[in-house]
């Protein structure tokens, strides 16, 4: 583990470094010393029962795993659960992944350590995470699912996950990430380092479900090699103090492709500063970023980056924002082409649903209120291509779910 | 029944209609003239409710009932329906859903479709990127769903090709219970259909194509905001085809 001493020392230089955006968290506040829960075996977990059984459902967890080719489940601090059942996918905790010599290969190889405060705590303080691995030349058939879960009020919860799709790798995951009802205050510190080789085609689906007072900054940095295709997807339709996260994806072989959609339904109080960005570095790059955010009395800041460094590069940045009862939306599109015949374009739009529409469906017999929520579902309604439908499920029940606290 | 008396409607603050007066009876249907921008789409708008188009005066009644300040899905739950001239597009909503909200979610939606040759749409947006035929037959498909007892066209076939005109038609014909192509339907005669119609239909037309298919009862020219005449719809479409909508609301007003 010396590999480590050197990454500690790093890290301990920007221990109070502010992020480049976002508010700053004094992290001081938050406890960090482990919190032990019990291990569960499958059937603890189908018998989970009440409302954390709702949490978690809702975070995209199937209890009784029967859609599900492996789960990984953190508590607070403690891994509760760590299975897999899909042939050729492998899952364990960081921490056991940290006694084996590979992983040196990828822990913090995208995500510098010493970028911010966060990153410094995530080495400094790491309570686990896990590493999800596909093996060359598989296709697992139902996703791996991952859920982080906070139950400890004032906890920070630290924790460095670690994908990797080998070449020729078929792999889906959802990851959920909730808080127990009773917890209010809280931190989320998450590191996500993505190996996307060489043609493989990695599903990354987040439904974020968090507390009031939580404070949430997620790391991530993906790599994608030639041919290979990374679709990023994040839902979060619950309040949160602040969230802060600009996931960057480097496209590093030709043909390799990202798309990154995020739905984000903004509760009052609630602060959103999210993003995407995406380096094109190679002849057939494909990128798209899709954001769809809504402000019920919250502040979103949506943020997307295209950065074109070669010709015969394709990428489109779509960022629309409903304002439903106050708060701010603010856009903000970037295109960066670096040469000759890069092909980039984006579309921004941020208002009120057009009366317009309501009116039409209203001479159709819905109410306001009817006529109003159809719109907004339709508007979250993103067509994701090449998603299977297990998560394409799993989004729209999450968006279903959030109706009632959108209106 | 219909009845709109001495209606006047402002938008925007100017008055684009004024002294309405328009009676539709239980199994009528009226077709309805007028050059552009004399008031026709705003006269289906204030009859189905859109809050800009402020009525000062007069009032709307329709089955007994004063909807004057009625909302619109109140109308609609009252039997009124309308195919847009210019609908918006709703996105991320099915038309295969908005025909079911249409049809208060107990209707064959796939069996409707086909009668309009519509199944291909279903799973796409509500009209975006629709055509301009392809917008009408949707807003029909609608309406079938629907099944007003009023029902307002607002041009239904224009934009609409030589082969899907015919399709158009009929479809209309067989809303407003005005298919005669049979001379008996289900053993019933012409006359007793006759007597046993009740939709209503008010259909804006600039070309009259739809003449062809809907044996419309009334004819009436909107002219600068006001209805000028009620005749028979082909003689009026001869008569603006000749001299002019202007010529044709005086010399037609002369003759009745
Ligand atoms: N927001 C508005 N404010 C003021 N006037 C408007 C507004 N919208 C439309 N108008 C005007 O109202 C008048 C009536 O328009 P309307 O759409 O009812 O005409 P129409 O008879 O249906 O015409 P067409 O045959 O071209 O469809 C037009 O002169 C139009 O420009
Ligand atoms: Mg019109």
């Amino acid at each position: 583990m010396h590999f480590r001493d050197e990454l500690k020392q790093r890290a301990e230089k920007v221990r109070d470094k502010a992020a480049a955006i976002g508010p700053d968290v004094d992290l001081e506040v938050f406890q960090k010393d482990p919190v032990d829960h019990a291990y569960l075996d499958e059937e603890d977990l189908a018998r989970l029962e009440g409302a954390e059984r709702e949490q978690l459902v809702m975070s995209g967890l199937d209890l009784s795993m029967k859609d599900r080719g492996g789960t990984f489940f953190q508590k607070d601090t403690s891994v509760i659960h760590c299975k897999t059942k899909a042939e050729g996918v492998e899952v364990l905790s960081i921490k056991q992944a940290l006694q084996k010599p590979w992983i040196q290969d990828y822990y913090w190889k995208l995500v510098p350590v010493d970028a911010d405060k966060y990153t410094a705590a995530a080495e400094l303080d790491l309570h686990d995470g896990y590493v999800i691995r596909s093996l060359p030349g598989t296709r697992s058939v139902y996703p791996i699912q991952a859920c982080l879960y906070l139950d400890r009020e004032g906890l920070q919860q630290t924790v460095h996950n670690i994908i990797i799709a080998e070449e020729d790798s078929e792999l889906h995951i959802i990851t959920g990430c909730a808080t127990s009802p009773h917890l209010k205050k809280a931190a989320h510190i998450g590191i996500s380092e993505f190996y996307v080789k060489k043609n493989a085609k990695l599903s990354f689906t987040m439904i974020h479900n968090w507390a009031e007072d939580m404070v949430v900054r997620p790391r991530s940095v993906a790599r994608v090699e030639e041919g290979g295709l990374f679709l990023n997807n994040y839902v979060c339709m619950k309040p949160v103090r602040s969230l802060q996260m600009y996931p960057t994806t480097h496209l590093e072989g030709p043909d390799a492709v990202a798309r990154l959609y995020s739905i984000i339904v903004g509760s009052p109080g609630s602060e959103y500063d999210v993003g995407g960005r995406v380096y094109l570095k190679n002849p057939g790059n494909r990128a798209e970023i899709v954001a769809r955010t809504i402000t019920n009395g919250s502040r979103i800041i949506a943020r997307g980056h295209l950065v074109g460094e070669v010709a015969d590069i394709k990428a489109h940045l779509e960022c629309r924002g409903l304002i439903l009862n106050g708060g701010t939306i603010h856009a903000i599109p970037e295109l960066e082409g670096h040469v000759d015949g890069v092909e980039m374009s984006h579309e921004a739009a941020v208002g009120k649903i057009a009366q317009e529409e309501i009116a039409y469906l209203m001479s159709r017999g819905l109410s306001e209120d009817e006529a109003t929520s159809t719109i907004v579902r339709g508007f979250l309604n993103v067509d994701i291509p090449g998603l299977p439908e297990p998560l394409k499920r799993e989004i729209d029940r999450a968006i279903e779910r959030s109706d009632k606290d959108v209106m | 029944m219909l009845q709109i008396e001495d209606l006047k409607v402002e938008l925007g603050g100017s008055v684009i209609l004024e002294h309405i007066d328009l009676e539709i009876r239980p199994g009528e249907t009226h077709v309805l003239f007028g050059p552009n921008g004399s008031g026709k789409t705003s006269l289906l708008m204030t009859i189905m409710g859109y809050p800009q188009y402020r009525v000062v005066a007069g009032k709307i009644m329709f089955k007994g009932l004063d909807i004057t300040s009625l909302p619109i899905n109140e109308r609609a739950q009252l039997g009124i329906g309308i195919s847009y001239q210019r609908p918006p597009t709703i996105n991320g909503v099915k038309t295969r859903q908005m025909v079911s909200v249409c049809g208060g979610g107990a209707v064959d939606v796939e069996g409707l479709a086909r009668k309009v040759n519509f199944t291909g749409f279903l799973d796409r947006d509500v009209n975006a990127g629709f055509s301009g035929g392809e917008i009408k037959r949707s807003e029909l498909l609608q309406l079938m769903a629907q099944d007003p007892d009023l029902m307002l066209f607002d041009e239904p076939e224009s934009g609409v090709d030589l082969e899907n005109i015919a399709l158009v038609g009929k479809t209309i014909a067989r809303l407003l219970q005005k298919d005669q192509d049979e001379e008996t339907v289900n053993g019933r005669s012409k006359m007793r259909r006759k007597m046993e119609r009740t939709k209503m239909g008010l259909i804006i037309t600039h070309t009259g194509y739809i003449l062809d298919y809907v044996a419309a009862d009334k004819g009436q020219v909107l002219f600068k905001g006001r209805l000028s005449c009620v005749s028979n719809p082909r003689e009026i479409l001869t008569c603006i085809g000749e001299s002019g909508y202007e010529e044709c609301v005086t010399c037609i007003l002369e003759t009745s």
